[in-house]
């Protein structure tokens, strides 16, 4: 597929990048940036509170408060289309949309996702009627008004700016101002009650603020699409902390960054509407993190993972190595046989014997391996460890004779020596040591 | 055949029918998604089918058939399962997972629509939002009308119509043969893996269907009121019953309804009220479709606003009658067998509860009013022994099996002795003989 704009030249790009496209282009970049600011931070909040869908819900209920307030201005005498006029509209039928979520949710037969789904679509179903009204009773005239449906960023002017930076500014502030009681409000609302928090009022702000950059948003990036403002940069921040504050900021961050790239990329290449490309890139940076993100990330789980199954796989070819050449008496197990006493397939047995081989644990000959000194050290302190939790659990927890064998599989990885110290004591005062413990004195470099 | 019945036929009879397919079969799968706290589901798939669609429009370049289906399924399959890994990854709720992925896979369908637009391909924006069920008409000529079961006029049925039937027909069959399993994988999920059959693989199932429905019906009602279709007739119906089998009757009739009474209004009502033209039939039908939840929600017999009020009213009146028999009991243990109005209000916390209660019990015959205030009747004495004794076996069961200390036990049992079910008798007789906690003795009797 190729771009509408056929390759655009790179100096055009540089000059979007660095705000010399123009004045419109300028105007857009800016005021989708402090949009993502504000949508990044109020975000972050709504969905700490669990409120992420209920933005959904409002954007969808503001149509019929933007096509009633069109209607009542144009009866009225004066313009319809004046921003003044419907964002007010919009704010106003937006809350009462998320007021009678909470009354069918008080009903007790309706859960919340059913109110929130049933007050989106009939409250946009209401909208679509007035705007056909409309349609029908003065032609041509309502032009102005889909445009909320999809946003239309490109026509945004200096006011509309003016608003979203004010918005944002306000967001920031307020945010700012509460920040403390709004974080134990989201965390713990109990002890936040009992701390003498106005839970309620907290709860009232913060759903202003959700209101506030919804009604903005929806000139921007339209009423479908608003609710990609507050959630995908909390979210994507998410990814990368478990903190607060750095959360907040890394949400203001991306949003920032999604606003600033989706206006960019609208204003270089032609026909491609703002809205969604600004969702499209929150979308990209949100892609990035879940892959790159080194805790959350796809990547960084898919390492975390080989690598605990690599150490578990190590620590049993130790411990079958220890066992095999304690009950045969010679140090040298065959390959063969160390595949079937620890049930895993005779390649993988030899992989991880060529592993430990090189890491000098093992000395490999002729299809057969034995430990070294080093590795026998490992291997003692291994099966020390597997047999003391073996007989904890037979001992302390009850567990069957024949189950104990694959629960101390799993803890004797985690096993610190801290924990094995205790065990030790625990099982020492009850008499209980196992028969054939194995002594385990630390050699220089015997693994951790 | 005279004019007015050909207009209808050519302009009213196909979109009728639509209406009424893409209500019904949404309804079905609406009912699940309802049962399984999925309903923004709905709401995210049939925005997040949009790519699906523009990119099989795109490739196969027609804009009936399976290319669109397919193309749908799978972009719904892909929504759910998105989903699920934003939600495990970034440990956010479901919903904030579906809030990321249903935008940016709108934006991508809508930018893949600008696309499109710029090869002259047709693929209207606000069709997508809002539906355009009035252009299904069916265009017969006047040899035609006289037979309009003749092939050739079959063949001028507009293909969206027989798409939204055999969309019904899937599901209707779905709904039909796998009701078993999507009953129990609703209420159980755990339940319905252990006896063998996927939860995961049916909520996947379950996607597929929200997308074929929400693509039949995409010409019908656009892709954000399909919500309206999927939700409302169901929740409608679960505010009437709580029965499955019974809900998901009703909400097929609500359904019909819905598409029948909103196309109705919306293009013969308009016009009758002054407006010029009608209005747009798919908002019509979310309208009517919330209109009926809202009085389902208010005058339902079983979960409606109206009822549970009386029932409470009903409870309150039982429970201060019963307050006052047993405050008249207490009085007459003590040997104050009348009680003084004033004095009756302050134990009752309220002259107006303590009046209305004096007056039905009046009326009742289990009290009686005196010169210096209210006394029981034998009746009343009776009625007053088994609330004081369900008191009072209560107070002793908290002390004795709940280990609360005496002290504690009044409020509870205050509580606990309008609930008088069996319960209350099974408690067995204090250890310390025939006395409650406090030393009061414990009436004989059946409470």
């Amino acid at each position: 597929m190729t771009l509408p704009a056929p390759n655009p030249a790179w100096a055009d790009l540089l000059d979007a990048l660095t705000l010399q496209r123009g004045y419109t282009a300028t105007v857009v970049t800016l005021g989708t940036t402090a949009l993502g600011i504000a949508g990044g931070i109020v975000g972050t909040f709504a969905l700490l509170r669990k409120r992420a869908l209920m933005a959904d819900t409002l954007a969808h209920a503001s149509l019929p408060g933007v096509a009633g307030a069109f209607m009542i201005a144009t009866a009225l005498g004066a313009s319809g289309k004046s921003l003044a006029v419907l964002l007010p509209g919009a704010a106003i039928s937006g809350v009462l949309g998320v007021l009678l979520v909470h009354m069918l949710t008080r009903t007790g037969r309706i859960r919340p996702d059913a109110a929130m789904a049933v007050v989106l679509s009939v409250t946009f179903g209401l909208g679509v009627v007035l705007l056909s009204v409309i349609q029908k009773s003065s032609s041509g005239q309502q032009a102005g008004l889909s445009t909320f449906i999809y946003g239309q960023t490109a026509a945004m002017s200096r006011t509309d700016v003016l608003v979203i930076a004010c918005a944002a500014a306000v967001a920031a502030v307020v945010i700012g101002l509460i920040l403390k009681e709004l974080t134990y409000a989201s965390f713990d609302r109990s002890h936040a009650r009992v701390s003498g928090i106005p839970v309620g009022g907290i709860d009232l702000t913060l759903m202003a603020l959700v209101v506030l950059v919804t009604v903005v948003a929806l000139q921007a990036v339209g009423l479908v699409l608003a609710v990609a403002i507050l959630v995908i940069p909390p979210v994507t921040a998410r990814l990368w902390t478990n903190r607060l504050r750095r959360m907040l900021a890394l949400s203001a961050l991306f949003g920032a960054l999604g606003g600033y790239t989706g206006a960019v990329a609208s204003a270089v290449f032609e026909r491609l509407p703002a809205g969604s490309v600004i969702v499209l890139a929150s979308g990209g940076l949100l892609a990035i993190s879940l892959i790159a993100a080194p805790n959350r990330g796809v990547v960084g789980a898919a390492w975390r993972s080989a690598r605990l199954r690599h150490g578990m796989a190590r620590d049993h070819a130790l411990r079958a190595l220890y066992e095999l050449a304690d009950r045969s008496g010679g140090p040298w197990v065959s390959i063969h046989e160390l595949a079937e006493h620890r049930g895993a397939s005779p390649r993988s047995t030899r992989w991880i014997t060529r592993v430990l081989s090189l890491t000098g644990y093992v000395q490999r000959n002729a299809g057969r391996a034995r430990l070294t000194p080093r590795g026998e050290a490992d291997a003692k302190r291994i099966t020390r460890n597997h047999r003391l939790w073996e007989q904890y659990l037979l001992t302390f927890a009850d567990v069957a004779p024949t189950h104990v064998d694959v629960s101390a599989d799993h803890a004797e990885h985690a096993l610190g020596t801290d924990i094995v110290a205790h065990l030790e004591r625990a099982l020492a005062d009850r008499g209980a040591l196992p028969d054939r413990l194995p002594d385990h004195t630390e050699l220089e470099g015997a693994g951790a | 055949m005279n004019d007015t019945l050909a207009t209808f036929v050519r302009v009213d009879l196909v979109p009728l029918f639509a209406a009424g397919a893409a209500a019904l079969s949404c309804a079905l799968v609406g009912n699940f998604l309802v049962l399984r706290r999925e309903s923004m589901l709905g709401d995210a798939i049939s925005h997040a089918v949009l790519p699906g669609i523009v990119a099989a429009f795109l490739v196969a370049d027609t804009r009936a058939g399976w290319p669109m289906f397919v193309g749908a399924a799978a972009a719904g399959i892909i929504a759910v399962l998105l989903v699920e890994l934003v939600r495990r990854l970034g440990r956010v709720e479901s919903g904030a997972a579906m809030g990321v992925v249903f935008p940016v896979m709108f934006a991508a369908g809508v930018v893949l629509m600008e696309r499109a637009a710029a090869r002259h391909v047709d693929l209207d924006a606000s069709c997508v939002l809002y539906g355009q069920l009035e252009t299904l008409t069916w265009d017969l000529t006047p040899d035609m009308l006289r037979a309009p079961l003749s092939s050739e006029a079959l063949g001028r049925v507009p293909i969206e119509f027989w798409m939204l039937l055999g969309s019904l027909a899937l599901v209707s069959a779905v709904v039909v043969l796998g009701f078993k399993e999507l009953r129990v994988a609703s209420f159980d999920p755990q339940l319905a893996t252990s006896l063998g059959f996927s939860s995961r693989l049916i909520s996947h199932a379950l996607a597929v269907l929200v997308a074929v429905v929400t693509v039949a019906s995409f010409k019908a009602v656009g892709s954000i009121l399909v919500v309206a279709m999927l939700v409302c007739p169901a929740a409608t119906a679960r505010l009437i019953t709580d029965r499955l089998e019974v809900q998901l009757w009703l909400s097929v009739v609500v359904s019909i309804v819905t598409a029948g009474g909103a196309y109705a209004l919306g293009a013969f009502g308009a016009p009758a009220v002054g407006l010029p033209g009608s209005v747009n039939i798919a908002g019509s039908m979310a309208l009517f479709a919330g209109a009926l939840l809202a009085v389902a929600a208010v005058a339902s017999p079983t979960h409606g606003v109206l009822a549970r009020h009386a029932r409470r009213r009903a409870l309150a009146t039982r429970v201060s009658e019963e307050d006052l028999v047993g405050t008249l009991y207490r009085a007459e243990e003590l040997g104050t067998p009348v009680l003084a109005m004033d004095t009756l209000a302050q134990l009752m916390g309220g002259t107006d509860r303590a009046t209305g209660a004096v007056r039905r019990a009046v009326a009742a015959g289990i009290a009686a009013r005196e010169a210096r205030g209210v006394t029981l009747t034998d009746a009343g004495r009776e009625f007053g022994a088994g609330i004081i004794r369900t008191h009072r076996l209560w107070e002793t069961y908290l002390v004795e099996r709940a280990g609360l200390r005496a002290d504690h036990v009044h409020d509870p049992a205050e509580v606990l002795e309008h609930a008088r079910t069996e319960a209350g008798d099974r408690i067995d007789p204090p250890s310390t003989g025939p006395l409650d906690p406090h030393g009061h003795p414990i009436p004989d009797g059946s409470p």
